[in-house]
């Protein structure tokens, strides 16, 4: 007879699954409520309701107005608004962009793309923890900057940034502050004014809401230039019909990480302490990457000596158990993360990257079960391994 | 569906003539550029023929399977029939690699003609051993 095998999904910083009252809030939307919310007809009443009650629930998990709430396709979106959007609005004050070294595809890509519009960029460097010291991001100021972006934190890694910090430095310069709080909304406590940011960018799927949709906090009076041209949905920053039951979904699942967030931190915390203090005991030569402590609840991330992150993940795929890695082969392009590189970890080490992200669903016995299965799968890599062999000869010899 | 095929994933996860060889007649050690993986092979020659071929890797799923292929194509085959073996053939005796995965496909290929090249190097230098 066939056993079931174990099924334990530990990569929820891909994408959270959607919670079942979240799916309960979006249904209507794709059913009964098909209308457009631009319409002024019964039709357009009911989903302009539900996407203005959304716009309160994802105002209040960040302690913001629900009117700076800009509804966007994804965090990706969010931040190509935010940072092109911002540099182009400011323009005429200057054309200087600051960033951060670890920053997300999406951030460092449209400074690339403002670079070609005649933009000019500095990156800011991060320590081994990959943590930015606000003191560079001074240093990186210039007398045309208009516009910083850090992260509130790290997707890949799970470090927390200093970004009241970073706030306290761009206030006193007068300079826009965006920051990518993607990986952290609805997963740490995020007040915008608390934070003392500018724009803020977060995507429903890293909270239990449902992908496709992701929203960018503006304070009020900031000027923008919208991506898309066409009508005025959403202020007239972001043109297109409303994915509305994705907003609807947004809005239900921000709720619920606000009333959950206490509870769901505390059990995440728990079992991510307990993964990365027992994992470097069951395997050797096994380094934690991102900061120990200051880092999102559910994010475990390591790298693996000697051996590669992509066939670590395709033998824990063959356990059951999904998870992600930063390394060049897994990556489409083919390209050691720039995160880890930014840490200062050598190729060879990044090509382990083995990243765990914890979610509200998972137990102690899920991590035990990874403690359980890892430890042969890496021997057996590390058996085939050219660069063990290596490392073993040459312990041997001194 | 999966990234690769059943053929890969059988030679990914029962990879055959994984190892070193003692004295090996012939070594080859290539990396890959791309991804900065690495793939070392081993051969034992008797007369003219590949007796015995292993090897070690340090890389992604593909370059594992694409190792194991390699050593099972190579063995028992003339050193002329093995310098024969290309990429192209290795990925069809896997039904086939993802796009981007082909570039794992060159280093198999490259390292076992490698320590192909590195034994008949050795012949000429030393000429004492009868290929
Ligand atoms: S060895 Fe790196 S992608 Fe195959």
């Amino acid at each position: 007879m066939k056993t079931e095998m174990k099924k334990v999904y530990l990569d929820n910083m891909a994408t959270t699954p959607v919670l079942p009252d979240v799916r309960r809030a979006m249904l209507p939307f794709l059913t009964e409520s098909f209308g457009n919310p631009s319409c002024l007809h019964e039709w357009g009443d009911v989903p302009r309701d539900a996407m203005e009650a959304a716009r309160r629930q994802v105002a209040d998990l960040i302690g913001g107005n629900p009117e700076e709430i800009i509804f966007t396709g994804s965090g990706t979106e969010s931040n190509n608004m935010a940072i092109k959007g911002l540099a182009m609005a400011q323009q005429k004050k200057g054309k200087h962009v600051v960033v951060s070294a670890i920053e997300h595809f999406s951030v460092l890509n449209s400074a690339k793309t403002l670079e070609k519009w005649g933009f000019e960029y500095t990156t800011v460097p991060v320590d081994k923890n990959g943590v930015v010291n606000p003191e560079d991001v001074r240093k990186a100021i210039r007398s045309d900057t208009i516009l910083v972006s850090i992260m509130q934190a790290n997707g890949e890694i799970g470090t927390i940034e200093p970004i009241k910090e970073i706030a306290k430095i761009t206030k006193e310069k007068d300079i826009l502050f965006h920051t990518d709080a993607v990986a952290a909304t609805g997963n740490i406590p995020v007040n915008v004014k608390d934070l003392g940011v500018d724009a803020l960018s977060l995507a429903a799927n890293m909270f239990y809401g449902p992908k496709g949709v992701g929203a960018l906090w503006l304070k009020k009076g900031t000027r923008i230039m919208p991506l898309l041209d066409g009508g005025i949905q959403e202020g007239g920053r972001r043109a297109g019909t409303e994915n509305v039951a994705g907003i609807a979904g947004m809005g239900k699942a921000a709720e619920l990480a606000r009333v959950e967030m206490k509870v769901r931190m505390e059990n995440l915390i728990k079992i991510r302490d307990y993964l990365i203090k027992e994992l470097p005991l069951k395997v050797s030569h096994v380094i934690v990457t991102g900061h120990p402590q200051n880092r999102l609840p559910g994010h475990a991330s390591f790298c693996v000596e000697f051996i590669e992150g992509e066939s670590m993940l395709m033998l824990l795929n063959a356990k059951g158990v999904g998870v992600t890695s930063g390394s060049a082969c897994t990556s489409r392009a083919l390209q050691a993360s720039h995160v880890l590189l930014a840490l200062g970890l050598p190729h060879e080490i990044a090509q382990g990257s083995l990243l765990f992200g914890l979610g509200t669903d998972n137990t102690k016995e899920d991590i035990d079960y990874v403690l359980e299965v890892l430890p042969p799968i890496v021997e057996r890599l590390r058996q085939m391994s050219p660069l063990y062999s290596k490392f073993l000869k040459q312990e041997k010899g001194e | 569906m999966p990234i690769y095929s059943e053929k890969v994933m059988d030679h990914f996860t029962n990879p055959r003539n994984v190892g070193e060889i003692e004295n090996a007649d012939g070594i080859g050690e290539v990396g890959n550029p791309v991804c900065g993986d690495m793939m070392t092979f081993y051969i034992k020659v008797k007369n003219n023929r590949l007796e015995d071929v292993k090897y070690k890797t340090f890389g992604c799923g593909a370059a594992i399977a694409v190792s194991s292929m390699v050593s099972e194509l190579a063995k028992g085959k003339t050193l002329e029939e093995a310098m024969k073996i290309t990429p192209e053939s290795v990925v069809n005796e896997l039904d086939g690699l993802p796009t981007v995965k082909h570039h794992c496909s060159n280093l198999g290929a490259q390292a076992l003609h490698a320590a192909i090249e590195n034994y008949k190097e050795k012949q000429k230098a030393g000429g004492q051993k009868n290929g």
